[in-house]
Protein backbone atom coordinates (compact mmCIF):
# COMPACT_ATOMS: atom_id res chain seq x y z
CA UNK A 1 0.00 0.00 0.00
CA UNK A 2 1.26 3.45 -0.87
CA UNK A 3 0.27 6.44 1.21
CA UNK A 4 1.11 9.99 0.26
CA UNK A 5 1.18 12.77 2.84
CA UNK A 6 1.54 16.36 1.58
CA UNK A 7 3.14 18.66 4.15
CA UNK A 8 2.66 22.43 4.22
CA UNK A 9 4.74 25.01 6.04
CA UNK A 10 2.34 27.53 7.53
CA UNK A 11 2.59 30.76 9.46
CA UNK A 12 3.14 30.23 13.17
CA UNK A 13 0.05 31.82 14.74
CA UNK A 14 1.83 32.36 18.03
CA UNK A 15 3.62 35.22 16.32
CA UNK A 16 2.40 38.73 15.77
CA UNK A 17 1.06 38.81 12.21
CA UNK A 18 2.40 41.86 10.37
CA UNK A 19 0.82 42.89 7.08
CA UNK A 20 2.77 43.73 3.93
CA UNK A 21 2.98 47.30 2.65
CA UNK A 22 -0.23 47.22 0.64
CA UNK A 23 -2.08 45.35 3.38
CA UNK A 24 -3.15 42.43 1.20
CA UNK A 25 -1.17 39.61 2.80
CA UNK A 26 0.90 38.81 5.83
CA UNK A 27 4.53 39.90 5.60
CA UNK A 28 5.96 36.52 4.72
CA UNK A 29 9.59 37.58 4.69
CA UNK A 30 9.80 38.06 8.46
CA UNK A 31 7.44 35.40 9.75
CA UNK A 32 8.29 32.06 11.29
CA UNK A 33 6.90 29.04 9.50
CA UNK A 34 6.17 25.64 10.94
CA UNK A 35 4.58 22.42 9.79
CA UNK A 36 0.80 22.75 9.60
CA UNK A 37 -0.46 21.04 12.75
CA UNK A 38 -3.15 19.06 10.91
CA UNK A 39 -0.56 17.74 8.45
CA UNK A 40 1.28 16.40 11.47
CA UNK A 41 -1.92 14.54 12.43
CA UNK A 42 -2.23 13.20 8.87
CA UNK A 43 1.37 11.96 8.99
CA UNK A 44 0.71 10.22 12.29
CA UNK A 45 -2.35 8.46 10.88
CA UNK A 46 -0.27 7.29 7.91
CA UNK A 47 2.43 5.95 10.22
CA UNK A 48 -0.19 4.17 12.36
CA UNK A 49 -1.42 2.39 9.23
CA UNK A 50 2.17 1.51 8.34
CA UNK A 51 2.77 0.15 11.84
CA UNK A 52 -0.39 -1.95 11.69
CA UNK A 53 -0.36 -3.45 8.20
CA UNK A 54 2.72 -2.15 6.44
CA UNK A 55 2.74 0.67 3.90
CA UNK A 56 5.14 2.87 2.01
CA UNK A 57 4.69 6.39 3.33
CA UNK A 58 5.88 9.26 1.14
CA UNK A 59 5.87 12.84 2.39
CA UNK A 60 5.93 15.65 -0.15
CA UNK A 61 6.36 19.37 0.43
CA UNK A 62 6.79 22.48 -1.67
CA UNK A 63 10.09 24.23 -1.06
CA UNK A 64 8.69 26.66 1.50
CA UNK A 65 10.56 28.02 4.55
CA UNK A 66 11.95 25.23 6.76
CA UNK A 67 10.35 22.50 4.61
CA UNK A 68 13.56 20.44 4.92
CA UNK A 69 13.11 20.33 8.68
CA UNK A 70 9.57 18.96 8.33
CA UNK A 71 10.53 16.46 5.64
CA UNK A 72 13.46 15.12 7.64
CA UNK A 73 11.31 15.14 10.78
CA UNK A 74 8.87 12.89 8.94
CA UNK A 75 11.72 10.63 7.81
CA UNK A 76 12.93 10.37 11.41
CA UNK A 77 9.41 9.36 12.47
CA UNK A 78 9.26 6.57 9.90
CA UNK A 79 8.29 7.97 6.50
CA UNK A 80 9.97 5.98 3.75
CA UNK A 81 10.42 8.70 1.17
CA UNK A 82 10.60 12.48 1.35
CA UNK A 83 10.16 14.59 -1.76
CA UNK A 84 10.73 18.31 -2.10
CA UNK A 85 9.07 20.09 -5.02
CA UNK A 86 11.23 23.06 -5.91
CA UNK A 87 10.13 26.42 -7.26
CA UNK A 88 9.61 30.00 -6.17
CA UNK A 89 6.86 30.05 -3.57
CA UNK A 90 7.92 33.19 -1.68
CA UNK A 91 4.66 34.99 -2.46
CA UNK A 92 2.57 32.20 -0.97
CA UNK A 93 0.64 29.52 -2.81
CA UNK A 94 -3.15 29.39 -2.95
CA UNK A 95 -4.91 26.15 -2.04
CA UNK A 96 -6.01 25.75 -5.67
CA UNK A 97 -2.47 26.19 -7.01
CA UNK A 98 -1.13 23.83 -4.36
CA UNK A 99 -3.77 21.24 -5.25
CA UNK A 100 -2.91 21.57 -8.95
CA UNK A 101 0.81 21.08 -8.24
CA UNK A 102 0.08 18.06 -6.07
CA UNK A 103 -2.28 16.66 -8.72
CA UNK A 104 0.54 16.78 -11.28
CA UNK A 105 2.93 15.14 -8.82
CA UNK A 106 0.40 12.39 -8.03
CA UNK A 107 0.03 11.59 -11.72
CA UNK A 108 3.65 10.40 -11.64
CA UNK A 109 3.15 8.27 -8.51
CA UNK A 110 1.13 5.19 -7.79
CA UNK A 111 -0.84 5.66 -4.59
CA UNK A 112 -3.76 4.19 -2.69
CA UNK A 113 -4.37 6.98 -0.24
CA UNK A 114 -3.57 10.66 0.25
CA UNK A 115 -3.72 11.73 3.87
CA UNK A 116 -3.58 15.50 4.33
CA UNK A 117 -4.34 17.91 7.16
CA UNK A 118 -8.03 18.80 7.02
CA UNK A 119 -7.18 22.51 6.85
CA UNK A 120 -4.48 25.10 7.42
CA UNK A 121 -4.84 28.58 8.95
CA UNK A 122 -4.38 30.09 5.47
CA UNK A 123 -7.11 28.42 3.44
CA UNK A 124 -8.74 31.55 2.08
CA UNK A 125 -9.72 29.68 -1.10
CA UNK A 126 -10.64 26.44 0.63
CA UNK A 127 -8.93 23.29 1.79
CA UNK A 128 -6.30 21.75 -0.47
CA UNK A 129 -7.25 18.09 0.09
CA UNK A 130 -10.84 18.30 -1.13
CA UNK A 131 -9.91 20.60 -4.02
CA UNK A 132 -7.30 18.02 -5.05
CA UNK A 133 -9.90 15.25 -4.82
CA UNK A 134 -12.27 17.32 -6.96
CA UNK A 135 -9.59 18.00 -9.58
CA UNK A 136 -8.71 14.30 -9.80
CA UNK A 137 -12.31 13.07 -9.47
CA UNK A 138 -11.36 10.93 -6.47
CA UNK A 139 -13.51 9.91 -3.51
CA UNK A 140 -12.82 11.96 -0.41
CA UNK A 141 -13.73 12.59 3.20
CA UNK A 142 -12.92 15.54 5.45
CA UNK A 143 -12.67 15.95 9.20
CA UNK A 144 -11.52 12.35 9.63
CA UNK A 145 -10.53 11.12 13.09
CA UNK A 146 -9.62 7.56 12.07
CA UNK A 147 -8.56 5.92 8.81
CA UNK A 148 -8.12 2.17 8.97
CA UNK A 149 -7.51 -0.35 6.18
CA UNK A 150 -10.26 -2.93 5.94
CA UNK A 151 -10.00 -5.48 3.16
CA UNK A 152 -9.54 -3.59 -0.09
CA UNK A 153 -11.10 -0.44 1.36
CA UNK A 154 -10.47 2.14 4.05
CA UNK A 155 -12.80 2.57 6.98
CA UNK A 156 -12.98 6.32 7.59
CA UNK A 157 -14.51 7.84 10.70
CA UNK A 158 -15.75 11.33 10.01
CA UNK A 159 -16.55 13.76 12.81
CA UNK A 160 -19.89 15.50 12.27
CA UNK A 161 -19.99 17.55 15.51
CA UNK A 162 -22.09 17.28 18.67
CA UNK A 163 -20.66 13.83 19.40
CA UNK A 164 -21.86 12.28 16.14
CA UNK A 165 -19.54 10.46 13.76
CA UNK A 166 -20.15 8.87 10.38
CA UNK A 167 -18.42 5.73 9.26
CA UNK A 168 -17.63 5.46 5.58
CA UNK A 169 -16.02 2.71 3.59
CA UNK A 170 -13.95 4.09 0.72
CA UNK A 171 -12.11 2.18 -1.96
CA UNK A 172 -8.89 3.94 -2.90
CA UNK A 173 -7.28 5.79 -4.37
CA UNK A 174 -8.88 8.45 -2.19
CA UNK A 175 -8.07 11.70 -0.43
CA UNK A 176 -8.81 12.01 3.28
CA UNK A 177 -8.54 15.26 5.27
CA UNK A 178 -7.40 14.37 8.77
CA UNK A 179 -8.65 16.32 11.76
CA UNK A 180 -6.93 14.15 14.34
CA UNK A 181 -4.96 10.91 14.25
CA UNK A 182 -6.10 8.01 16.41
CA UNK A 183 -3.12 8.71 18.65
CA UNK A 184 -1.23 11.87 19.51
CA UNK A 185 1.58 12.50 16.98
CA UNK A 186 4.72 10.63 17.96
CA UNK A 187 7.68 12.53 19.24
CA UNK A 188 11.16 12.28 17.83
CA UNK A 189 14.12 13.90 19.54
CA UNK A 190 15.97 16.57 17.58
CA UNK A 191 19.04 14.29 17.54
CA UNK A 192 17.14 11.79 15.37
CA UNK A 193 16.05 14.55 13.00
CA UNK A 194 19.67 15.72 12.75
CA UNK A 195 20.75 12.16 12.03
CA UNK A 196 18.13 11.94 9.26
CA UNK A 197 19.46 15.21 7.83
CA UNK A 198 23.00 13.88 7.81
CA UNK A 199 21.84 10.73 6.14
CA UNK A 200 20.25 12.89 3.42
CA UNK A 201 18.17 11.20 0.79
CA UNK A 202 15.72 13.98 0.18
CA UNK A 203 14.39 13.59 -3.34
CA UNK A 204 14.05 16.83 -5.25
CA UNK A 205 12.18 17.65 -8.39
CA UNK A 206 10.78 20.83 -9.84
CA UNK A 207 7.15 21.52 -9.03
CA UNK A 208 4.87 21.42 -12.06
CA UNK A 209 4.19 24.78 -13.65
CA UNK A 210 0.50 25.32 -13.14
CA UNK A 211 -1.75 28.10 -14.26
CA UNK A 212 -4.52 27.56 -11.79
CA UNK A 213 -5.56 30.79 -10.18
CA UNK A 214 -7.69 30.88 -7.08
CA UNK A 215 -10.04 33.36 -8.74
CA UNK A 216 -9.89 35.52 -5.63
CA UNK A 217 -8.40 38.97 -5.24
CA UNK A 218 -7.60 40.14 -1.75
CA UNK A 219 -8.55 43.79 -1.37
CA UNK A 220 -7.19 44.07 2.12
CA UNK A 221 -6.51 42.20 5.30
CA UNK A 222 -7.23 43.66 8.69
CA UNK A 223 -7.48 42.68 12.33
CA UNK A 224 -11.11 42.10 13.25
CA UNK A 225 -12.62 44.99 15.16
CA UNK A 226 -14.72 43.49 17.87
CA UNK A 227 -17.74 45.36 19.10
CA UNK A 228 -16.83 44.39 22.64
CA UNK A 229 -13.75 43.54 24.63
CA UNK A 230 -13.15 41.96 27.98
CA UNK A 231 -12.59 44.21 30.95
CA UNK A 232 -8.98 43.42 31.73
CA UNK A 233 -8.02 42.61 35.28
CA UNK A 234 -4.67 44.14 36.11
CA UNK A 235 -2.20 43.18 38.77
CA UNK A 236 -0.35 39.97 39.45
CA UNK A 237 -1.83 36.49 39.62
CA UNK A 238 -2.88 36.85 43.26
CA UNK A 239 -4.67 40.14 42.59
CA UNK A 240 -6.35 38.81 39.44
CA UNK A 241 -7.45 35.69 41.33
CA UNK A 242 -8.98 37.81 44.11
CA UNK A 243 -10.86 39.90 41.57
CA UNK A 244 -12.13 36.80 39.73
CA UNK A 245 -13.47 35.39 43.04
CA UNK A 246 -15.29 38.68 43.65
CA UNK A 247 -16.83 38.67 40.18
CA UNK A 248 -18.07 35.10 40.28
CA UNK A 249 -19.45 35.60 43.79
CA UNK A 250 -21.37 38.67 42.63
CA UNK A 251 -22.79 36.65 39.75
CA UNK A 252 -23.76 33.85 42.12
CA UNK A 253 -21.59 31.33 40.29
CA UNK A 254 -19.58 30.53 43.40
CA UNK A 255 -21.59 28.27 45.64
CA UNK A 256 -20.46 29.86 48.93
CA UNK B 1 -25.20 32.90 -15.94
CA UNK B 2 -28.33 33.20 -13.84
CA UNK B 3 -28.63 35.76 -11.08
CA UNK B 4 -29.86 33.17 -8.60
CA UNK B 5 -28.28 32.55 -5.24
CA UNK B 6 -28.07 28.82 -4.53
CA UNK B 7 -28.00 27.36 -1.02
CA UNK B 8 -27.01 23.79 -0.18
CA UNK B 9 -29.68 22.40 2.17
CA UNK B 10 -27.98 20.36 4.87
CA UNK B 11 -30.22 17.98 6.74
CA UNK B 12 -29.77 15.17 9.21
CA UNK B 13 -32.38 12.76 10.45
CA UNK B 14 -35.21 14.50 8.60
CA UNK B 15 -34.44 17.96 9.98
CA UNK B 16 -32.91 20.91 8.15
CA UNK B 17 -29.88 22.30 10.00
CA UNK B 18 -29.87 25.69 11.67
CA UNK B 19 -26.75 26.54 9.66
CA UNK B 20 -28.80 26.08 6.49
CA UNK B 21 -31.46 28.48 7.71
CA UNK B 22 -28.71 31.03 8.36
CA UNK B 23 -27.60 30.63 4.75
CA UNK B 24 -31.13 31.42 3.60
CA UNK B 25 -31.03 34.47 5.89
CA UNK B 26 -27.88 35.60 4.09
CA UNK B 27 -29.10 34.66 0.60
CA UNK B 28 -32.22 36.87 0.58
CA UNK B 29 -30.35 40.20 0.55
CA UNK B 30 -27.91 38.90 -2.05
CA UNK B 31 -30.72 37.77 -4.35
CA UNK B 32 -32.38 41.17 -4.06
CA UNK B 33 -29.10 42.88 -4.98
CA UNK B 34 -28.43 40.55 -7.92
CA UNK B 35 -32.00 40.50 -9.20
CA UNK B 36 -32.30 36.73 -8.90
CA UNK B 37 -34.10 34.17 -6.78
CA UNK B 38 -33.09 32.26 -3.66
CA UNK B 39 -32.84 28.61 -4.67
CA UNK B 40 -32.33 25.70 -2.28
CA UNK B 41 -30.46 22.59 -3.43
CA UNK B 42 -32.02 19.64 -1.63
CA UNK B 43 -30.16 16.34 -2.02
CA UNK B 44 -31.59 13.21 -0.44
CA UNK B 45 -33.64 10.11 -1.00
CA UNK B 46 -37.41 10.51 -0.81
CA UNK B 47 -36.97 13.70 1.20
CA UNK B 48 -38.29 16.39 -1.14
CA UNK B 49 -40.88 17.19 1.54
CA UNK B 50 -38.15 19.01 3.46
CA UNK B 51 -38.44 21.79 0.87
CA UNK B 52 -41.60 23.10 2.49
CA UNK B 53 -40.77 25.72 5.07
CA UNK B 54 -37.42 26.69 3.58
CA UNK B 55 -37.01 30.46 3.12
CA UNK B 56 -36.42 30.02 -0.61
CA UNK B 57 -38.25 31.01 -3.79
CA UNK B 58 -37.56 27.67 -5.40
CA UNK B 59 -36.01 24.35 -4.48
CA UNK B 60 -34.14 22.01 -6.82
CA UNK B 61 -34.77 18.57 -5.41
CA UNK B 62 -32.40 15.77 -6.40
CA UNK B 63 -33.54 12.49 -4.92
CA UNK B 64 -31.65 9.23 -5.39
CA UNK B 65 -30.89 6.16 -3.26
CA UNK B 66 -27.18 7.09 -3.38
CA UNK B 67 -28.03 10.37 -1.64
CA UNK B 68 -29.89 8.79 1.27
CA UNK B 69 -26.95 9.50 3.56
CA UNK B 70 -24.13 12.00 3.41
CA UNK B 71 -21.67 10.35 1.04
CA UNK B 72 -19.16 13.11 0.20
CA UNK B 73 -18.38 11.79 -3.28
CA UNK B 74 -22.07 11.52 -4.22
CA UNK B 75 -22.89 14.97 -2.90
CA UNK B 76 -19.95 16.56 -4.70
CA UNK B 77 -20.81 14.90 -8.02
CA UNK B 78 -24.47 15.88 -7.76
CA UNK B 79 -23.84 19.44 -6.74
CA UNK B 80 -21.12 19.91 -9.37
CA UNK B 81 -23.56 18.75 -12.06
CA UNK B 82 -26.26 21.06 -10.71
CA UNK B 83 -24.12 24.23 -10.70
CA UNK B 84 -22.58 23.38 -14.08
CA UNK B 85 -26.09 23.09 -15.52
CA UNK B 86 -27.77 26.06 -13.81
CA UNK B 87 -24.78 28.39 -13.47
CA UNK B 88 -25.89 30.32 -10.36
CA UNK B 89 -24.45 33.65 -9.30
CA UNK B 90 -23.25 32.08 -6.07
CA UNK B 91 -23.58 28.81 -4.17
CA UNK B 92 -23.65 29.17 -0.38
CA UNK B 93 -22.54 26.21 1.72
CA UNK B 94 -22.28 26.11 5.53
CA UNK B 95 -18.81 25.64 6.95
CA UNK B 96 -19.72 22.36 8.65
CA UNK B 97 -18.17 18.94 8.04
CA UNK B 98 -20.54 18.50 5.11
CA UNK B 99 -19.62 21.94 3.81
CA UNK B 100 -15.88 21.43 4.20
CA UNK B 101 -16.15 18.18 2.32
CA UNK B 102 -18.32 19.40 -0.51
CA UNK B 103 -17.32 23.04 -1.17
CA UNK B 104 -13.70 22.33 -2.13
CA UNK B 105 -14.56 19.22 -4.10
CA UNK B 106 -17.19 21.06 -6.16
CA UNK B 107 -14.70 23.85 -6.76
CA UNK B 108 -12.06 21.33 -7.84
CA UNK B 109 -14.53 19.54 -10.11
CA UNK B 110 -16.02 22.64 -11.76
CA UNK B 111 -13.16 25.16 -11.65
CA UNK B 112 -15.42 27.66 -9.89
CA UNK B 113 -13.67 29.89 -7.36
CA UNK B 114 -14.19 29.19 -3.67
CA UNK B 115 -14.21 31.65 -0.80
CA UNK B 116 -13.83 29.88 2.55
CA UNK B 117 -14.63 30.94 6.13
CA UNK B 118 -16.89 33.76 4.92
CA UNK B 119 -18.66 35.82 7.61
CA UNK B 120 -20.18 38.53 5.38
CA UNK B 121 -21.02 38.69 1.71
CA UNK B 122 -22.35 41.33 -0.66
CA UNK B 123 -23.00 41.79 -4.35
CA UNK B 124 -21.22 44.69 -6.07
CA UNK B 125 -22.23 44.77 -9.73
CA UNK B 126 -20.82 41.59 -11.28
CA UNK B 127 -18.57 40.99 -8.32
CA UNK B 128 -19.01 39.20 -5.03
CA UNK B 129 -17.23 40.73 -2.05
CA UNK B 130 -16.65 38.59 1.01
CA UNK B 131 -15.10 38.98 4.43
CA UNK B 132 -13.28 35.81 5.46
CA UNK B 133 -11.88 34.81 8.83
CA UNK B 134 -8.40 33.40 8.45
CA UNK B 135 -5.31 32.76 10.56
CA UNK B 136 -7.39 31.30 13.36
CA UNK B 137 -9.56 34.42 13.54
CA UNK B 138 -6.57 36.74 13.97
CA UNK B 139 -7.13 38.41 10.61
CA UNK B 140 -10.02 39.13 8.30
CA UNK B 141 -9.55 39.25 4.54
CA UNK B 142 -11.78 41.26 2.25
CA UNK B 143 -11.78 39.41 -1.05
CA UNK B 144 -13.53 39.87 -4.34
CA UNK B 145 -14.33 37.24 -6.86
CA UNK B 146 -16.24 36.92 -10.07
CA UNK B 147 -19.74 35.57 -10.26
CA UNK B 148 -20.31 31.87 -10.02
CA UNK B 149 -18.29 31.44 -6.85
CA UNK B 150 -18.86 28.87 -4.15
CA UNK B 151 -18.88 30.46 -0.71
CA UNK B 152 -18.53 28.53 2.53
CA UNK B 153 -20.05 30.48 5.37
CA UNK B 154 -19.15 30.25 9.06
CA UNK B 155 -21.88 29.77 11.64
CA UNK B 156 -23.60 32.82 13.09
CA UNK B 157 -22.95 35.05 10.06
CA UNK B 158 -26.63 35.83 9.41
CA UNK B 159 -29.92 35.48 11.26
CA UNK B 160 -31.72 32.24 10.47
CA UNK B 161 -34.69 32.46 8.10
CA UNK B 162 -37.44 29.90 7.53
CA UNK B 163 -41.15 29.70 6.87
CA UNK B 164 -41.28 30.03 3.09
CA UNK B 165 -43.25 27.98 0.60
CA UNK B 166 -40.94 27.53 -2.38
CA UNK B 167 -41.86 25.88 -5.65
CA UNK B 168 -40.19 22.49 -5.98
CA UNK B 169 -38.55 21.26 -9.16
CA UNK B 170 -37.44 17.64 -9.33
CA UNK B 171 -34.04 17.29 -10.98
CA UNK B 172 -32.63 13.96 -12.15
CA UNK B 173 -29.35 12.99 -10.47
CA UNK B 174 -26.18 12.59 -12.53
CA UNK B 175 -24.82 9.08 -13.10
CA UNK B 176 -23.86 7.92 -9.60
CA UNK B 177 -23.14 4.32 -10.51
CA UNK B 178 -19.37 4.42 -10.13
CA UNK B 179 -19.21 5.58 -6.50
CA UNK B 180 -16.40 4.07 -4.42
CA UNK B 181 -17.76 5.32 -1.09
CA UNK B 182 -20.28 3.40 1.00
CA UNK B 183 -22.04 4.87 3.99
CA UNK B 184 -21.68 2.39 6.86
CA UNK B 185 -23.16 3.95 9.99
CA UNK B 186 -24.02 7.03 11.94
CA UNK B 187 -22.68 6.70 15.47
CA UNK B 188 -23.76 8.74 18.46
CA UNK B 189 -21.05 9.10 21.09
CA UNK B 190 -21.72 6.77 24.00
CA UNK B 191 -23.10 8.61 27.00
CA UNK B 192 -19.94 9.63 28.73
CA UNK B 193 -18.86 10.31 32.28
CA UNK B 194 -20.12 13.88 32.08
CA UNK B 195 -22.31 15.94 29.83
CA UNK B 196 -20.53 19.27 29.54
CA UNK B 197 -23.62 20.88 28.00
CA UNK B 198 -25.47 20.57 31.31
CA UNK B 199 -22.73 21.85 33.62
CA UNK B 200 -23.07 25.22 35.38
CA UNK B 201 -19.36 25.91 35.54
CA UNK B 202 -16.70 24.84 33.07
CA UNK B 203 -12.99 25.28 33.61
CA UNK B 204 -11.90 25.00 30.01
CA UNK B 205 -8.30 24.52 28.94
CA UNK B 206 -6.61 25.25 25.63
CA UNK B 207 -3.24 24.69 24.09
CA UNK B 208 -1.75 27.15 26.61
CA UNK B 209 -2.02 24.50 29.32
CA UNK B 210 1.12 23.09 27.71
CA UNK B 211 0.74 19.39 28.36
CA UNK B 212 -1.30 16.55 29.77
CA UNK B 213 0.40 16.75 33.16
CA UNK B 214 -0.81 20.31 33.65
CA UNK B 215 -4.49 19.38 33.26
CA UNK B 216 -4.27 18.63 36.98
CA UNK B 217 -4.02 22.38 37.69
CA UNK B 218 -7.39 22.91 36.01
CA UNK B 219 -8.87 19.81 37.64
CA UNK B 220 -7.91 21.07 41.10
CA UNK B 221 -9.61 24.40 40.43
CA UNK B 222 -12.64 22.62 39.01
CA UNK B 223 -12.85 20.40 42.12
CA UNK B 224 -12.70 23.47 44.36
CA UNK B 225 -15.45 25.19 42.34
CA UNK B 226 -17.65 22.15 41.94
CA UNK B 227 -17.02 22.48 38.21
CA UNK B 228 -16.05 20.26 35.29
CA UNK B 229 -12.98 20.47 33.09
CA UNK B 230 -13.54 20.90 29.38
CA UNK B 231 -11.17 21.86 26.59
CA UNK B 232 -10.62 23.20 23.12
CA UNK B 233 -9.97 21.04 20.07
CA UNK B 234 -6.15 20.93 20.25
CA UNK B 235 -6.39 19.59 23.80
CA UNK B 236 -8.74 16.73 22.92
CA UNK B 237 -6.92 16.03 19.62
CA UNK B 238 -3.72 15.62 21.63
CA UNK B 239 -5.50 13.17 23.90
CA UNK B 240 -5.06 15.31 27.03
CA UNK B 241 -8.83 15.21 27.60
CA UNK B 242 -11.51 12.84 26.28
CA UNK B 243 -13.41 13.90 23.15
CA UNK B 244 -16.60 14.18 25.20
CA UNK B 245 -15.07 17.25 26.88
CA UNK B 246 -14.48 19.18 23.65
CA UNK B 247 -16.15 22.58 23.32
CA UNK B 248 -16.60 24.11 19.86
CA UNK B 249 -17.90 23.58 16.37
CA UNK B 250 -16.80 19.97 16.12
CA UNK B 251 -17.48 19.31 19.81
CA UNK B 252 -20.30 20.53 22.01
CA UNK B 253 -22.05 23.88 22.20
CA UNK B 254 -22.17 24.94 25.82
CA UNK B 255 -23.94 27.69 27.70
CA UNK B 256 -22.80 27.48 31.33
CA UNK B 257 -23.23 30.14 34.01
CA UNK B 258 -19.47 30.52 34.13
CA UNK B 259 -16.93 29.64 31.46
CA UNK B 260 -13.35 30.03 32.60
CA UNK B 261 -11.17 29.90 29.48
CA UNK B 262 -7.60 29.01 30.41
CA UNK B 263 -4.94 29.31 27.71
CA UNK B 264 -7.54 29.29 24.93
CA UNK B 265 -6.77 31.71 22.08
CA UNK B 266 -10.34 31.71 20.76
CA UNK B 267 -10.31 30.40 17.19
CA UNK B 268 -13.69 31.01 15.49
CA UNK B 269 -14.53 27.29 15.74
CA UNK B 270 -14.13 27.46 19.50
CA UNK B 271 -16.05 30.72 19.95
CA UNK B 272 -18.96 29.16 18.07
CA UNK B 273 -19.29 26.64 20.89
CA UNK B 274 -19.16 28.90 23.95
CA UNK B 275 -19.83 32.56 23.22
CA UNK B 276 -23.37 32.30 24.65
CA UNK B 277 -22.10 31.46 28.15
CA UNK B 278 -23.54 33.79 30.77
CA UNK B 279 -20.18 34.82 32.17
CA UNK B 280 -16.88 34.31 30.39
CA UNK B 281 -13.55 34.93 32.09
CA UNK B 282 -10.47 34.38 29.95
CA UNK B 283 -6.88 33.90 30.99
CA UNK B 284 -4.29 34.18 28.23
CA UNK B 285 -0.85 35.76 28.14
CA UNK B 286 -1.49 37.05 24.60
CA UNK B 287 -3.41 40.26 25.11
CA UNK B 288 -4.49 40.19 21.46
CA UNK B 289 -6.04 36.72 21.66
CA UNK B 290 -9.53 36.73 20.07
CA UNK B 291 -10.98 35.08 23.20
CA UNK B 292 -10.87 38.52 24.87
CA UNK B 293 -13.37 39.81 22.31
CA UNK B 294 -16.09 37.53 23.66
CA UNK B 295 -14.97 37.34 27.28
CA UNK B 296 -16.50 39.65 29.88
CA UNK B 297 -13.36 39.73 31.97
CA UNK B 298 -9.80 38.87 31.09
CA UNK B 299 -6.36 38.48 32.58
CA UNK B 300 -2.98 38.20 30.93
CA UNK B 301 -1.44 36.70 34.06
CA UNK B 302 0.48 33.46 33.64
CA UNK B 303 -1.84 30.46 33.82
CA UNK B 304 0.60 28.53 35.94
CA UNK B 305 0.51 31.25 38.61
CA UNK B 306 -3.14 32.20 38.30
CA UNK B 307 -4.72 28.72 38.39
CA UNK B 308 -3.07 27.67 41.68
CA UNK B 309 -3.77 31.12 43.17
CA UNK B 310 -7.43 30.82 42.22
CA UNK B 311 -7.70 27.28 43.57
CA UNK B 312 -6.21 28.37 46.87
CA UNK B 313 -8.49 31.38 47.19
CA UNK B 314 -11.61 29.39 46.28
CA UNK B 315 -10.67 26.83 48.91
CA UNK B 316 -10.12 29.61 51.43
CA UNK B 317 -13.56 31.19 50.91
CA UNK B 318 -15.23 27.77 50.79
CA UNK B 319 -13.64 26.57 54.00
Amino acid sequence: MKILVPLKQTVDLVEELELNDDGTDVEREYLTFKLNEWDEQALEEALLIKDAVGAEVTVVALDEPDADQSLYGARAKGADRAVKLTGDFAAGVSSHARAAILARFLESQGFDLVLIGVQTPEDLDGQTGVILAGMLGLPHASVAVAVEPEGDAFKVTQEMGAGVTHQLSIIGPAVVGVQAAREAPRYVPISRIRAAMQEGGLEQQPAAEVEVLSGLTVRRMFAPQSSSHAEMLGGDAEAAAARIIEIIRERGALKV
Amino acid sequence: MSNDIFVLVEHHGGAVSEATNELFGMARGLAEASGGAVVGCLLGSGESGLAQGLAADAVLSVQAPELAQFVPEAYAATLAALVADRDPRALLIANTTVGMDVAGAVSGRTGRPLVAYCSALKVEGDTLVAISQIYGGKLNAEVQTGSGAIVSVVGGSAPAASGGSPTVEDVAPPDLSGLRTTFVARVEAPSSDVDITSEDILVSVGRGIGGEDNIELAQELADALGATVSGSRPVTDAGWLPKSRQVGKSGRKVKPKLYLACGISGAPEHLEGMSDAELIIAINTDEKAPIFDVAHYGSTADLFDLLPALTEQVRAVSA
